[in-house]
């Protein structure tokens, strides 16, 4: 229901854009695009929402200037493959968009500016790239016990389990857009790291915790972010991740928890409930856990962090500072020490227990 | 005292005989390159004298190698200009002659001699006759052949001939041989016909080297330049000498008609308020000056302040038309600005600069200005950085100023001096000396010359962002209409003719709108406002 709403939605502003500019040509004045401005100094932290949100300051994309002119070209033409993507229900990768684009004569230098047009084309939507069936490369995957039902034409209605495969699936458009039949789990583990999860598909850690697993492979596409706060959302499924010890680890946590500078002007992708659970600095001392030195890049990091909107939570606070204090770090593996199992066995019971979930 | 010395009289010809250093014959590839010089520069002056255009046709054959292990050559210069009337042949081309006349007049010849000195260099070295054959257009052909007896200075006319002139043929055809070095004045030799062919492309030259390649320098302008008038000495310019001479052959009776008939600007008054200065009675016979009156007269005449300068009308500039014709075909530039100063004078002789400037195209990048200069319409090939126009382009211009990098931008500067006088500063006349006059003449032109190019790279680069601009509204207005309309459904794509117009209205002006040639040859107000 909500999804032919969204669908009809994204249409109809992709239409009004091709129309704005339409007619300023047909009047025989430059056409200009107005969109909210994605730089520094407009994102805020919106405390209520749970996330960063732009700010008011807006920018014009206009033909009048002529460093303008490719841009807004660009930015026409991802309109025009977003509008044909979604009105024959096809998907692209953000990779595929970037070639596609040859074919129609409109140049890209790279990716990142091919990226970086979609980014604006979801600016002026108010609709998040894979609204209009743009998804990044898929390396995240899920596996637990949720059946879903496809939506995508030529499996409509047709339904899987997500247990059917051990290595878990990989969260794609297809599934990104499924719905939730049926769910036997209690709550969602976030890893991020493939090994960790294969570690925890092994040991049946779906089973003891009735979990669903989600490997995000460092810090997770958007889709994998939906589909958490999907999770989170519509079936209540309470949400922890668990990353290395270390500030990159505490920074995929957040975003997945509070969402990202870069998508400031998107929404439904920030899960403000989940949790992050580990690897803590003080799991380091308390588990006694091998460790690395910082470097002084993750030093350097942990300061900025200290500094963001986004860790002002008690556990943030402390975890940064015992960070800075014991001035090492560890990886999710590093549990290995005590065995295969201790982490299934050991570390996150207590750790749900110390989360009271 | 232990010998006589002895003394002898020699004439011209044994003067220059022994003296040929001087005169351009140095050695076997110098001789070469002067004696084509000095018959090309001959017949040019042939033809202008009867106001005909050009056609000179020059051969130079390897005939065996000489003894001194350069070649003797076979050389021939046709061409079709006045030709010499049949008594006078044996004359003009067999005896060395000095000028005897107290007129001036602008002239090509370095010493006046013609070929007459490269026709006795021949003899010299070959010991062959020279062979002349002209008309004056008139029913007949004459046909010499000559050698010059050198102690006495006379024409040695061996056999000549009379051929009816059926066509009405008009011109001069002069061959001899001579010893010579071709393959090391070849760079010189072409050097010199190119540069000829820039301050003459309205003459047609062709030349055929001794591998028996031709070069031909084409007419591009069917005009000729005003031709020189004589004029008299102005005071300014004399000296105790030149008064003597003066002296020696005036008819006139008194010293009053004396400076009017001899001397430029100087009128009645004029001569009678100089005379007085001189404490000279104007009716005294100027056959009666003693010495010292003679040399007081000179320093007078030289110092009066009310003599107008000397008339430069009797002066033959090239003409801006004609020398950017000449630059435009033999450097084929992207751009051309040429310039004729207004006239002026140094020491009583007129003079007149005329700057030439080309950018691009046919201008090679040599990490330096390519300088192209010429006196009297003949190029000056050695000794450039002797040279005031050297001094002028290299320490007195500021090229920053003009936007103009002289290491990197492919640049000439071309320029022509014409006087009565030339002020060579040695006796090889490869250079000119830098009078301030002129010095002057040659800053301001130059200086007006960068100014107009850097107006042009302006024009230039001011266009090339305006067409860049277009380009880019040309390539991306179609697109954006076209996926507009594609997004928002309609049937028909907006004309984007409109906008393209708006964005070439906003400064699309080809430089080509711009002439080089426009500037004329004075600073307009409009030039120096839009500088």
């Amino acid at each position: 229901m909500s999804r032919a709403l969204r669908k009809k939605e994204v249409l109809e502003r992709l239409k009004a854009l091709g129309e704005g500019v339409y007619t300023q040509m047909q009047r025989g004045i430059f056409p200009a695009v107005r969109m909210a401005s994605r730089s520094v100094r407009n994102i805020d932290y919106d405390p209520h929402l749970r996330q960063y949100v732009l700010g008011d300051q807006k920018v014009l994309r206009s033909a009048r200037n002529v460093r303008h002119l490719r841009p807004l070209a660009q930015l026409l033409w991802a309109g025009h493959v977003a509008r044909s993507l979604v009105s024959q229900g096809k998907t692209s990768t953000l990779r595929d968009l970037f070639y596609m684009a040859q074919a129609d004569e409109v140049h890209f230098k790279d990716q990142a500016e091919s990226d970086n047009i979609v980014t604006d084309l979801e600016t002026i939507l108010g609709y998040a790239r894979e609204d209009f069936h743009v998804f990044p490369e898929e390396r995240s995957s899920i596996f637990g016990d949720l059946t879903i039902e496809y939506t995508v034409p030529g499996y409509e209605g047709r339904r899987l389990n997500l247990m059917s495969h051990p290595d878990g699936l990989v969260i794609g458009p297809t599934l990104t857009s499924a719905e939730f039949v049926h769910c036997n789990a209690k709550i969602c583990i976030v890893i991020e790291k493939g090994a960790m999860f294969t570690r925890f598909v092994e040991e049946k850690a779906y089973e003891r915790f009735k979990a669903l697993l989600i490997q995000t492979a460092g810090q997770p596409p958007r889709a994998t972010r939906r589909l958490i706060r999907r999770l989170n959302q519509e079936l209540g499924l309470p949400v922890i991740i668990f990353t290395d010890g270390d500030p990159w680890g505490m920074h995929i946590a957040t975003v997945i928890i509070s969402g990202s500078a870069n998508a400031a002007h998107l929404r439904e992708l920030a899960t403000p409930d989940a949790k992050w659970c580990g690897v803590y600095a003080t799991d380091i001392v308390n588990y006694k856990l091998p460790s690395d030195p910082l470097t002084e890049l993750d030093i350097k990091r942990l300061y900025e962090l200290k500094k963001d909107p986004r860790y002002e939570g008690e556990l943030w606070k402390r975890e940064i500072d015992m960070f800075l204090k014991i001035r090492r770090k560890a990886e999710q593996e590093a549990f290995s020490r005590y065995g295969l199992t201790y982490i299934v066995d050991k570390y996150l019971p207590d750790k749900l227990k110390e989360l009271a979930l | 005292m232990t010998g006589m010395a002895v003394f002898e009289e020699i004439s011209p010809a044994d003067f220059f005989y022994r003296n040929r250093d001087i005169a351009g014959f140095s050695s076997p590839s110098r001789a070469i390159y002067s004696t084509l010089r000095e018959l090309i520069e001959n017949s040019l002056d042939a033809c202008e004298a009867v106001r005909v255009l050009p056609e000179v046709r020059i051969t130079l054959r390897e005939l065996r190698p000489s003894p001194t292990g350069a070649f003797f050559y076979s050389v021939r210069v046709v061409d079709n200009g006045s030709g010499v009337p049949g008594d006078k042949i044996p004359q003009a081309f067999g005896q060395v002659l000095f000028g005897s006349k107290f007129r001036l007049k602008q002239t090509r010849g370095t010493f006046g001699l013609g070929g007459t000195m490269a026709i006795l260099y021949g003899q010299i070295t070959t010991e062959m006759p020279a062979h002349i054959v002209s008309s004056t257009g008139d029913r007949y052909i004459h046909d010499y052949e000559l050698m010059i007896d050198i102690q006495k200075n006379k024409p040695n006319v061996l056999r000549y001939k009379v051929h009816t002139n059926r066509d009405g043929w008009h011109g001069t055809l002069v061959e001899f041989t001579m010893e010579g070095d071709y393959t090391r004045a070849m760079p010189k030799v072409l050097d010199y016909l190119k540069q000829t062919a820039i301050v003459n492309p309205y003459a047609d030259i062709t030349f055929v080297d001794p591998k028996g390649r031709l070069y031909v320098f084409e007419r591009t302008i069917r005009k000729l330049p005003s031709p020189p008038k004589e004029t008299l000495p102005h005071p300014y310019g004399v000296d105790a000498e030149t008064l003597y001479r003066l002296i020696a052959m005036t008819n006139t009776k008194s010293l009053s008609a004396f400076l009017m008939e001899h001397f430029h600007r100087v009128g009645k008054s004029l001569a009678g308020k100089v005379l007085e200065r001189a404490n000279l009675d104007p009716n005294r016979s100027p056959k009666t000056l003693t010495p010292s009156e003679v040399s007081d007269l000179a320093n007078v005449m030289r110092s009066f302040e009310d003599f107008l300068p000397p008339d430069a009308s009797c002066l033959s500039p090239l003409g801006e038309e004609i020398l950017e014709a000449g630059i435009r075909k033999e450097l084929n530039p992207e751009f051309v600005f040429v310039t004729k100063r207004k006239p002026s004078a140094y020491s009583g002789y007129p003079f007149i600069v005329e700057v030439g400037i080309a950018y691009g195209g046919g201008i090679p990048r040599t990490g330096d200005i390519v300088l192209y200069r010429f006196a009297n319409r003949i190029p000056l090939l050695y000794d450039e950085t002797s040279d005031v126009s050297w001094k002028v382009i290299h320490n007195l211009m500021d090229w920053r100023y003009y936007k103009v990098n002289p290491a990197e931008d492919p640049l000439a500067i071309i320029i022509h001096l014409c006087s009565t006088k030339i002020p060579y500063k040695t006796v090889g006349k490869e250079f000119l000396s830098d009078r301030p006059e002129i010095e002057r003449e040659i800053l301001n032109g130059v200086r007006l010359a960068a100014r107009n190019l850097m107006l042009y790279l302006m024009r230039k680069r001011r266009f090339e962002i305006g067409k860049k601009r277009f380009d880019l509204y040309a390539r991306y207005l179609p697109k954006i209409a076209r996926f507009s309309t594609l997004l928002s459904g309609h049937k028909k794509e907006p004309d984007i003719g409109p906008l393209l117009a708006k964005v070439s209205s906003l400064g699309l002006e080809s430089p080509g709108k711009m002439k080089g040639r426009e500037g004329s040859h004075e600073q307009s107000p409009k030039e120096e406002g839009s500088s």
